[in-house]
């Protein structure tokens, strides 16, 4: 895509840099001039979206990290006093915990894009890829981030996810040791945490450059999934198009965070962990961050034993397979046609899949054995053991029935009274969400590709760019000459 | 190589493409290999316990402060123990149980660690205070909850363990662990990971 380099320095500087290092020559090629699809819709404003969140979590990071001390005595108290004491010490970290969430926002956006676009095909397998192991890379950040306020949230979520790793064959005890450094989440966990929690956002910096690098070999997909033919005809120059849509965009996204930082700062984070981490006492329900719900209930669909492998083992492999299997997209989807524009099952299975990942994070946040709805009244069960020892119930409406059958039962039956609730539980949607998860990459979208007759596509993006603007004279965006 | 090669080339037949150079290339990535390798180790090793962790790792406890029907809660090395001051009515309810139908069967006589004497002090309960689940704490007498066989109940997906600390509901697959401990004197215990 990128073509022969038109950039021509002007001043005599900028020759002599030219000439010993390019720099301006590549910003230029890669930011001004680099010929961008006319016809990219809003969905293509947040890989801009998510640069800029990148640099936010960067600097206000750096900036708590001034203040923050890693230690278990005194994490939480250095949270509290950046809080209270640190002359806007809350507004960074309010922009830095609830920059977190926005990156995620921005991130699934962004993965939704390229699933339903089918960005992860030929020639951008390796761009698809890359992003995947950003993603990785932020999960992994945003997990070690949320111990550092060392609340209890902070401490029994990672006491979860680090035992989970417990469960693997084998080596399970020896990466939980090591991870953790000893023999439970303590001192050595958080400064390791730490550690890792300020050098991964630069590795992803590093990551995000090799991914825009892929970029501009393949250059941008774009809505109809036809690749540019005629340069002069189907790009325009990438600045100052997409430079002002973007801007647009990342200020309306901006909005959207500024209004969380300041109206709703702690709606998305959990009270507990405004509690500090006491490792004698679990929360009654311990959630992760809403960005991670959907794999917390992954997780807990798990709960039964595939023959030799017990349900612990496979909830874990299930939860990390959920991610892991975006690595292979690009090789289940058999369909030709990128953009489920013109894909009219693919699109509708789409929809339910969009569908069952924000479900399964609505399970996530659930105790999966409440119930969802009733199929009944509640009634009262006597549960008690007959004569042989067997363990019995019988219902009951009313209380004052249940007590009577109590008390003319012996003693021995050790008969006791409790609520017996009968309805839908929160763990059966979150198997059926789990299933269709899976379902989708691993038979809907191999399948469809074969069986699936696509719709007619454009001849090309000008043609489908001209086509839906043909009424309104002059409104044709012209290339650049 | 090859054009590098120049004895051994016009030498021909089995020596063809073996040069001095090859071996001085296996050789250099060897060492690097191995030098790479001795150097992650320390890199990796750094990772697990230090010693001063390794050295928190027991604890003495006076057994005879814990109140009847009561319990006390101590981490060590950050990982938490339960010792229990069981009533007779739980000793009891832990004794009448049917081994066999348990989930993970054990005794109460084997889930209690002998005196110096070989006799065993059944009031005295020591066990894990780590759901064996997923890791929670369970609670117990102190938060007022004992679970529908009277020993604890992890709130977090509702397993219930017996006086004895034996899983008996919810999806815990394995008992309550009884820690390393001993007696050291009659009251005095010393728990070690
Ligand atoms: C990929 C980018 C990043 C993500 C997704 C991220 C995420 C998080 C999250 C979720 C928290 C917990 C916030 C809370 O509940 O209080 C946190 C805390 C923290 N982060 Fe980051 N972070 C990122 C980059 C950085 C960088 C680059 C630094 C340092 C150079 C940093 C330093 C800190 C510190 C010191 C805390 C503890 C103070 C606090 O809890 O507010 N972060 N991070
Ligand atoms: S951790 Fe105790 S029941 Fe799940």
């Amino acid at each position: 895509m990128s073509g022969p380099s038109t950039y021509e320095p002007k001043s005599g500087f900028t020759r002599w840099l030219d000439a010993r290092l390019p720099i301006a020559r590549l910003a230029y090629d890669s930011f001004v001039d680099f010929p961008t699809p006319k016809n990219l819709n809003y969905w293509w404003t947040f890989g801009g979206i998510l640069a800029i969140c990148l640099v936010t979590q960067i600097l206000t990071g750096v900036v708590l990290a001034m203040h923050y001390v890693a230690s278990t005595d005194q994490a939480f108290a250095s949270v509290e006093r950046i809080m209270r004491d640190v002359d806007y010490g809350w507004l960074i970290r309010f922009i830095h915990a609830n920059g977190a969430s926005m990156f995620f926002l921005a991130v699934y956006i962004h993965m939704f894009r390229g699933l339903y676009y089918g960005s992860y095909k030929a020639p951008r397998e390796v761009l698809w890829i890359l992003g995947c192991v950003i993603y990785l890379l932020m999960v992994a950040t945003a997990f070690m981030g949320y111990v550092l306020p060392w609340g209890q949230m902070s401490f029994h979520g990672s006491a979860v996810i680090t035992n989970l790793l417990g469960a693997i064959p084998l080596v399970g005890e020896t990466i939980k040791t090591y991870l953790m450094g000893g023999p439970a989440i303590g001192d050595p966990t958080l400064n390791r945490f730490f550690s890792l929690h300020y050098l991964l956002p630069f590795v992803i910096a590093g990551v995000v450059v090799l991914h825009v690098w892929a970029l501009h070999v393949a250059g941008n997909g774009n809505p109809t999934g036809v690749s540019v033919k005629e340069v002069k005809k189907d790009t325009v120059p990438f600045h100052p198009y997409y430079t002002v849509k973007d801007g647009f965009a990342i200020l309306l996204f901006l909005m959207l965070f500024a209004a969380f930082v300041f109206y709703f700062p702690n709606i998305l984070g959990h009270a507990d962990n405004s509690i500090e981490a006491n490792p004698l006492q679990t929360p009654a329900h311990i959630v992760p961050e809403w960005y991670l719900l959907p794999f917390y209930a992954i997780l807990r669909a798990i709960t039964f034993d595939v023959g030799p492998i017990p349900a612990k083992l496979l909830g874990v492999l299930a939860m990390f397979g959920a991610i892991l299997i975006l690595f292979v997209l690009p090789w289940l989807d058999t369909s030709k046609v990128r953009s489920m524009r013109y894909r009219p099952i693919a699109q509708q299975m789409f929809v339910l899949f969009v569908l069952s990942a924000v479900g399964l994070g609505f399970c996530g946040a659930n105790n999966p054995d409440d119930l969802i709805f009733k199929f009944r009244e509640d009634k009262l069960s006597v549960s008690y053991s007959d004569t042989n020892g067997v363990a019995q119930a019988r219902l009951f409406d009313d209380f004052g029935e249940a007590k009577a059958f109590q008390s003319s039962l012996p003693p021995t039956a050790a008969a006791s009274i409790e609520v017996s609730a009968s309805g839908f539980k929160w763990l059966w949607l979150s198997q059926g969400l789990s299933a269709y998860y899976f379902l989708y990459f691993l038979v809907v979208l191999p399948l469809l590709g074969i069986v699936e007759k696509p719709k007619p596509r454009p001849a090309s993006i000008a043609d489908s760019v001209h086509r839906r603007t043909k009424s309104e004279a002059g409104a044709v965006p012209q290339a650049a000459e | 190589m090859a054009e590098h090669g120049s004895d051994s080339q016009s030498a021909g037949g089995a020596h063809a493409g073996e040069t001095r150079r090859d071996f001085i290339h296996i050789a250099a990535v060897t060492v690097a290999g191995g030098g790479a390798a001795a150097l992650a180790w320390p890199f990796l090793q750094q990772l697990g316990p230090a010693a001063d962790t390794r050295a928190l790792s027991s604890t003495e406890v006076d057994v005879s402060k814990v109140p009847l029907g009561g319990e006390i809660r101590i981490l060590i090395g950050g990982m938490p123990f339960f010792v229990r001051h069981r009533t007779d009515a739980e000793i009891q309810d832990a004794r009448n149980v049917d081994v066999s139908t348990l989930r993970d069967p054990q005794t109460d006589d084997d889930r209690l660690q002998p005196k110096a004497d070989g006799t065993r002090n059944p009031a005295i309960l020591v066990t894990s205070g780590s759901c064996t689940h997923l890791g929670c704490v369970p609670v117990g007498p102190a938060q007022g909850t004992l679970g529908d066989f009277g020993g604890w109940y992890c709130p977090c997906h509702g397993s219930h363990y017996d006086t004895s600390g034996r899983i008996r509901k919810g999806p815990a697959p394995l008992n309550l662990p009884v820690p390393k401990y001993e007696y050291t004197s009659d009251s005095i215990i010393k728990i070690s990971l």
